[in-house]
């Protein structure tokens, strides 16, 4: 299969985060999927005139394009014109590129949360007017609408994230191009269950100050980040922190919250990103599938059960008190 | 008479560039450089909590993430009057640096030199060679770099967290608190990207690569045994006499970088001819040929604003135009060792001033400069002391943040009112280095060096064209963010 890879209104930090897989050389892990690169803005020898060309063969179907990877968000200001980017080389504004390719193409996918929902670019006064590819924030709709159908059926396949792993954008590739992704392996918001079906929760190493409601105060405390500081781990849908990031990094390992960048809606939580909201003392965001009563029944439970060891260790940037060595078997 | 011509999508340049070239009797008569996408970060951060820009400004940038972050930490702990703790600025040091030696590394291999494996040059001795060791995506060197870059930076996996956009970048210090394990791990992933240096760019030891000290010592150093990429490129740029290709204003500004103890490792300053101190206050931002309404123009970033406009007689870019005391400067590793005194710098603008060749030298110069720096500042790290420290932005206040990115000088100016940011102002390395004319109509530091250059109106574009382009490591999506 091919992939035909655009950019729009975003950063480019998808891209960068994918270069950075480390599962082998990214360019030869394609090739043997069985993925040829067709055009991508950051690594293709072909500029301008050719790279125009083939593009312009792309739209018109002279060359039939498998995979249309979109990265950033669409940008329908100043007034509907798509004015905030017009593709280099030309005066068409780039979201006329993407319909007309994306009517073609085999499938689409959004690679990173820009081009599922908006993104970043759509905070505050959401001055260009960015949408994703098939979403609006939360509403369905978006550039391509909402009835908007690859030539399998599928919707866009909205690899989320801001970035999104390396590994999710491959293995999306790799499961399109070896005919392994079906409508049942998206979630609600058409993201891939294989990594949306887990919360960034799942392997956080800090679970036991969670379990103990054992929270940091401050940067660099060492406690859970849910309580004080807006972590959204325990809502947001990813595996970052079982399938780790650079080595054996996670936002959660690196000190500071999870701000659910893989959900629509994420640049605009409502409160501080890095503060909790509460309603009287308690977290609004509750953890996904739990009862508010029982939260917070467990949570008065077990911070009253908090061993010391865990209660001083959470507002410490190094372990004040390591676990008690125990003799014999018990 | 001249023909215009407009080239695009300049790719291998991070995000959207367009050229406008005039063209009479063979050559580029002016160039007008586009930067043709606007998501308007400036104002999007109006009216934010302050402690908010911190999620906002990395994303302007997938390869400058950590730039981004570290200026507005600046901008930030300025605003609040905080220094972080000894082993907090170490570890902003040790990130910054990481995400800077990974971007020139990116530039080299997967953006510069695929240029030059193009059947443009099929027939020159070096072609065939080229073609294997850099063709883009197929060359043995993106397929050997991918994976030591990927090696590399699990430096940010434990310093922050993950690349790109990360929250660790305080301005009290860092997030990540490192153990002595940690510290460990993070020595032998420094241990191993200085093997790969040594052995595949370089072919020779760091700190003697670090040492050449002027042109013809350099030229002495590439007809010795060794091998590695740099040679390569050194044997390349001789022969399509690269450095004499790309010259731009010869007047080079960095704001400096890496604090140590009462020094930065880079200082700031300003160099034309010869060494002279950095007015930050003569800074201004023109926007006569950009598409925004002037509040006043130009403009100081402290007191600057960002209205875009859909139309505007004589605008042709996104970008501002920004001068230095009304002077257009060019900036990046080059301007940045330029200023630092490194001889060989010093002595490769000599002559022709700043080159292709040039440049390029500089970039691969720091990578030789700054690994053993990272060492250091590893092994000055304390388990156990703090790693940041925590104190309110004050409801009235004000900030700027100067640091340098892979690719240059970057600015931050915010102003705090009643608690929100009220104006939050950025001037990146290729806004510089990529701006359009100003109202005195002096084209910016690319179209000054692209002026001149050999060009058809119909044939395919001149490699050449190219690698004057690229020598900048333009990044456009933080030119007008």
């Amino acid at each position: 299969m091919n992939i035909l890879w655009l950019q729009s209104g975003g950063c480019g930090g998808c891209t960068l985060s994918w270069l950075g897989g480390e599962h082998g050389p990214l360019f030869r892990v394609l090739i043997d999927e069985g993925i040829e690169l067709l055009w991508h803005p950051s690594v293709s020898e072909a500029g301008v005139d050719e790279a125009r060309e083939l593009i312009e063969q792309c739209a018109d179907g002279r060359i039939a394009v498998d995979i249309l990877c979109i990265e950033g968000s669409l940008l329908r200001g100043p007034r509907g014109t798509g004015g905030f980017h017009r593709f280099g080389g030309g005066a068409e504004p780039m979201i006329e590129w993407v319909r007309r390719i994306a009517s073609r193409a085999q499938h689409v996918v959004a690679v990173g949360s820009c081009s599922s929902w908006g993104g970043i670019t759509a905070a505050g006064m959401n001055p260009t007017d960015a949408c994703g590819l098939q979403y609006d924030g939360e509403a369905i709709g978006g550039l391509l609408g909402p009835d908007f159908r690859d030539r399998t059926g599928l919707p866009t396949i909205n690899v989320a994230g801001c970035p999104p792993h390396p590994d999710w954008i491959t293995e999306t590739l790799a499961a399109l191009a070896h005919g392994s992704l079906q409508a049942e392996h998206l979630d609600d918001f058409g993201r891939p269950r294989f990594f949306a079906d887990q919360l960034v929760h799942h392997g956080c190493t800090r679970n036991e100050y969670y379990e103990f409601k054992a929270s940091a105060r401050k940067s660099s405390d060492q406690g859970c980040l849910m309580e004080h500081l807006g972590c959204g781990g325990t809502q947001a849908h990813a595996d970052c922190n079982q399938r780790l990031w650079n080595g054996e990094g996670s936002c959660l390992r690196g000190g500071y919250a999870c701000i659910r960048c893989t959900e629509p809606g994420f640049e605009e939580p409502g409160h501080p990103f890095e503060t909790t909201p509460k309603v009287a003392g308690i977290p609004i965001g509750l953890p996904s599938d739990m009862p508010k009563a029982w939260f917070v029944a467990l949570a008065a439970l077990s911070k009253s059960a908090t061993p010391a060891r865990v209660r001083e260790n959470a507002t410490a940037d190094h372990l004040l008190r390591a676990p008690s060595v125990k003799r014999g078997r018990k | 008479m001249s023909t215009r011509r407009i080239v695009g999508p300049f790719n291998r340049v991070e995000g959207d560039l367009e050229i406008t070239l005039d063209i009479a009797d063979g050559r580029i008569a002016a160039a007008y450089v586009n930067s043709p996408l606007y998501r308007g970060f400036e104002q999007i951060l109006q009216g934010k909590l302050p402690a908010d820009a911190l999620v906002l400004v990395p994303r302007i940038c997938g390869i400058c993430s950590v730039a981004q972050s570290a200026a507005s930490a600046l901008a930030l702990a300025d605003a609040a009057d905080i220094e972080p703790p000894h082993n907090g600025r170490l570890a902003a040091n040790l990130t910054l640096a990481a995400e800077n030696l990974a971007d020139h590394l990116t530039h080299f291999y997967l953006f510069f030199m695929p240029d030059f494996a193009r059947a443009d040059y099929a027939g020159h001795a070096w072609h065939a060679a080229t073609v294997d060791r850099f063709k883009a995506t197929v060359g043995s060197a993106p397929n050997q770099v991918l994976p030591a870059r990927a090696r590399f930076m699990q430096m940010m996996g434990l310093l922050a967290g993950k690349w790109p956009h990360t929250l660790a970048v305080q301005p009290g210090g860092s997030t990540r608190p490192l153990a002595s394990s940690e510290i460990f791990r993070l020595h032998r992933t420094l241990r191993e990207f200085r093997e790969f240096l040594e052995t595949v760019t370089f072919g020779a030891k760091l700190e003697e690569v670090a040492a050449i000290d002027s042109r013809a010592r350099l030229d002495a150093w590439r007809g010795r045994a060794g091998g590695g990429d740099l040679r390569a490129f050194l044997a390349i740029a001789a022969d399509l006499d690269l450095w004499h290709l790309g010259r731009g204003t010869d007047r080079f500004m960095s704001y400096g970088c890496y604090q140590e103890e009462g020094r930065r490792l880079f200082p700031a300053g300003l160099w034309h001819g010869a060494a002279m101190p950095l007015d930050i206050a003569a800074i201004e931002e023109d926007i006569t040929h950009a598409w925004y309404a002037a509040a006043g123009s130009p403009q100081h970033p402290a007191t600057g604003s960002t209205l875009p406009v859909a139309e505007k007689d004589g605008a042709y870019s996104w970008c501002k135009a920004p001068r230095l005391a009304g002077q257009v400067v060019e900036t990046g590793a080059l301007a940045r060792q330029v200023v630092a005194a490194h001889p060989l710098a010093r002595d490769m603008i000599e002559g022709y001033g700043a080159s292709v060749a040039a440049r390029v030298v500089a970039r691969l110069l720091e990578l030789a400069l700054v690994l053993p720096a990272m060492e250091r500042w590893l092994a000055e790290l304390v388990p156990g002391e703090p790693w940041c420290i925590t104190a309110p932005v004050a409801d009235e206040t004000s900030g700027v943040g100067l640091i340098e990115a892979a690719r240059g000088s970057l600015g931050h100016w915010i102003t705090v009112r009643r608690g929100r940011i009220h104006n939050y102002q950025i001037i990146a390395p290729t806004t510089w280095n990529f701006s359009p004319r100003d109202s005195a109509g002096q084209p910016g530091a690319l179209e000054q060096a692209l002026a001149g250059l050999p060009a058809s109106a119909t044939d395919p574009l001149p490699p050449a064209i190219h690698h004057v382009v690229r020598s900048f490591d333009p990044c456009m999506v933080c030119t007008v963010h």
